[in-house]
């Protein structure tokens, strides 16, 4: 046993850090107030390495074990957590390839990335399917070497702006979760079109659309895994993509609760710092070892991958307990802060705004509480 | 041609790291520190690799000398983009001639085309090593490597560089800073130089840069071995804190500060 970050893990934090310090933070209200994507930010993301971290050496990426991948989520969360969901969102898109594609697909799929600065989008939610996944509605009809994709993905991120889709959708909806497969999608053939991009209350900088698809013709080719692996394919990517997320929560939840501790030793009231007053320093003291506990636990969820071991359980635990914390330690820091934790003059209320989007994305709380009390209860 | 340059990487406490003076006055605390290589080290690093790109490749050996806790600034450069390191072993305090020693037998060896060192540390803020060095190796030296502006502004940056290599690689010009301004100096080669803040923004490390730099050799040496006797010269006798700032006071009128510029602080 031992909790020490190595040397070569300790370095690619340093990087991820310095990044999210002088990069990324500077231009975070900016990109929240103005909602613009930040193109430039996320590409110079992409010239440090910093995102594509899963795909394979063999295909000319940088294969980050998936402990490094989490430490680097929690810098880049910290910088700001809009912008860190479309940098990881590439990772997302690209798993089904890099978990299930052959390794022509592979080649086509992942190493365009690692030559050039591209984006991808995942697209598995629909309106009328969220986390009821097996409910979805967008169709593929066989037709000779092609399938013809019908219907619509909702909560798109990246989705405007991306150059690959990973989409799922189903060959037989009765089937529900035997029926769904996975395609990828190039470019922008003729019946797709892209909606507007969705106005949300926090993650503003990264873009979220929704996606029509209308008899769009993808060559059978593009299918990752087979008819009705879909399913599968999906969640071994969100058993591989949590731990990034629930990093997500700690990295948000550091830079509220580093704000929280500055601020309350220069607030003067009752003649004295408010971090005199234990009220305050329960506060704090809850939002730092609750910080520390849902690290440690995204730590051993990400290790657990990285020795092979399925990590469904822990990794839930790890994205349940660090979102909800969140939301709870940004609260908090709005609470220290007052009535100017309430202005957009002050950094903390994004955080919280910020924070609600990880309860909801990737598997809401709700959803992994299910998780976690079947994994418990199931067989013997 | 191909050039090479050697380019150092001391290990200093990080600047954001709050210092305080140790209990027996003879130090600092070293508990909680956290450990960068030396900023204008890094500047160095980066006008070396700009050089080498410049001037059609060649190499760039950085070197530090400490304890193995020295390879992480080593391996930080290696990230960077420098092709090999050499560490000298030694533990224990150091002073600007047994690093000056060191360089000068390390270069003997390896006969780099140019030198270039951060002008001091950020720890005791020495600025003594490239000047021995220089003076020991016979060397020309420009020191304080510099540019107009900070920060790099797109003007700047259209600049001519403050290190600029004839194509034959026997002379260097360099544009440093000195009272009141900036001098430009032409060095023959092979010289030292040491940089001054203004020089240049450096990289990031990149991550691929962090994975390859795993695998790039570090080679060993110790002051013995390379014929440096290591006992300091200069031994700290004592350490305390600057005197802590007075508050400022309002004055009402000019008059009352003009009395007391005059009378007081007797500064006119």
């Amino acid at each position: 046993m031992n909790f020490a970050l190595t040397d070569d893990l300790k370095a690619l934090q340093d990087t991820a850090r310095k990044f999210a310090k002088e990069v990324m933070r500077p231009k975070a209200a900016h990109f929240d107030e103005t909602e613009q994507f930040p193109r430039e930010i996320i590409q110079q993301a992409w010239e440090l390495g910093l995102m594509n971290m899963t795909i394979p050496q063999a295909h000319g990426g940088i294969e980050l074990s998936h402990l490094a991948q989490a430490v680097i989520a929690e810098e880049l969360a910290w910088g700001c957590s809009g912008m860190a969901t479309s940098m990881i969102a590439n990772d997302l898109a690209l798993l089904p390839i890099v978990l299930s594609g052959t390794k022509e697909q592979k080649e086509k799929f992942l190493k365009p990335f690692t030559e050039k600065f591209l984006l991808a989008s995942f697209g598995l939610t629909e309106p009328g399917a969220g986390s009821d996944v097996a409910g979805m509605r967008c169709t593929a009809r066989r037709e000779g070497d092609f399938y013809v994709l019908n219907g619509q993905k909702q909560w798109i991120t990246n989705g405007e702006y991306a150059d690959q889709y990973t989409i799922f959708c189903t060959t037989d909806s009765t089937k529900r979760h035997k029926g769904i497969m996975c395609l990828v999608v190039q470019g922008r053939p003729r019946g797709f079109t892209v909606g507007k991009h969705e106005h949300k209350m926090g993650q503003r900088a990264s873009n979220t659309v929704t996606l029509t698809f209308e008899d769009v013709k993808v060559p059978v080719e593009n299918r990752i895994g087979q008819e009705g692996e879909g399913f599968i394919v999906a969640m071994n990517t969100l058993d591989n993509s949590r731990p990034l997320t629930a990093m997500f929560a700690v990295g948000n939840a550091r830079a509220a609760m580093e704000h929280a501790i500055d601020y309350s030793k220069q607030r003067q009231q009752f003649g004295k710092p408010i971090a005199e007053f234990q009220g305050v320093q329960f506060m704090i003291a809850d939002m730092a070892s609750e910080i520390h506990a849902a690290r440690l636990l995204t730590y051993e969820s990400a290790w657990r991958l990285d020795a092979g071991e399925r990590n469904t359980l822990v990794s839930s635990y790890a994205k349940r307990f660090a979102a909800d914390m969140a939301m709870k330690a940004t609260t908090d820091a709005v609470q220290i802060f007052g009535g100017y934790g309430y202005s957009r003059e002050y950094p903390v209320e994004k955080l919280m705004r910020d924070a609600k989007l990880i309860q909801i994305y990737e598997g809401t709380s709700q959803v992994q509480r299910l998780v976690i009390a079947r994994e418990l209860l199931k067989g013997s | 041609m191909p050039i090479k340059i050697l380019v150092t990487a001391k290990r200093v406490e990080d600047y954001e790291s709050k210092i305080k003076v140790n209990a027996q006055g003879n130090g600092i605390v070293l508990e909680g520190l956290k450990y960068k290589i030396n900023p204008f080290d890094e500047i160095g690093v980066e006008e070396a690799l700009r050089l080498v790109a410049k001037h059609g490749g060649g190499e760039v050996v950085v070197a530090s000398v400490g304890t193995k806790d020295v390879h992480e600034q080593l391996r930080h450069a290696l990230a960077m983009g420098a092709t090999r390191a050499i560490w000298v072993n030694h533990a224990g305090p150091l002073d600007q001639m047994t690093v000056a020693g060191c360089l000068q037998k390390l270069i003997e060896k390896e006969k780099p085309d140019l030198a270039i060192l951060g002008k001091q540390a950020i720890d005791d803020d020495q600025n003594q090593v490239g000047q021995y060095l220089a003076e020991w190796l016979g060397w020309s030296q420009a020191t304080f490597a510099s540019k107009e502006e900070s920060l790099e502004s797109e003007a700047e940056k259209s600049k001519t560089p403050a290190l600029q290599l004839s194509a034959d690689a026997k002379t260097l010009t360099v544009i440093r800073e000195v009272d009141g301004g900036l001098e430009t100096l032409e060095c023959s080669m092979p010289c030292v130089v040491t940089t001054d803040l203004r020089l240049n923004q450096p990289r990031y490390a990149s991550l691929p840069g962090i994975m390859k730099a795993k695998s790039k050799p570090i080679e060993e040496h110790t002051p013995a071995t390379l014929g440096v006797d290591a006992t300091p010269k200069i031994t700290v006798t004592k350490m305390e804190h600057p005197p802590a700032r007075k508050a400022g006071i309002k004055v009402p009128d000019v008059a009352t500060l003009m009395d007391k510029l005059k009378n007081e602080a007797k500064v006119i």
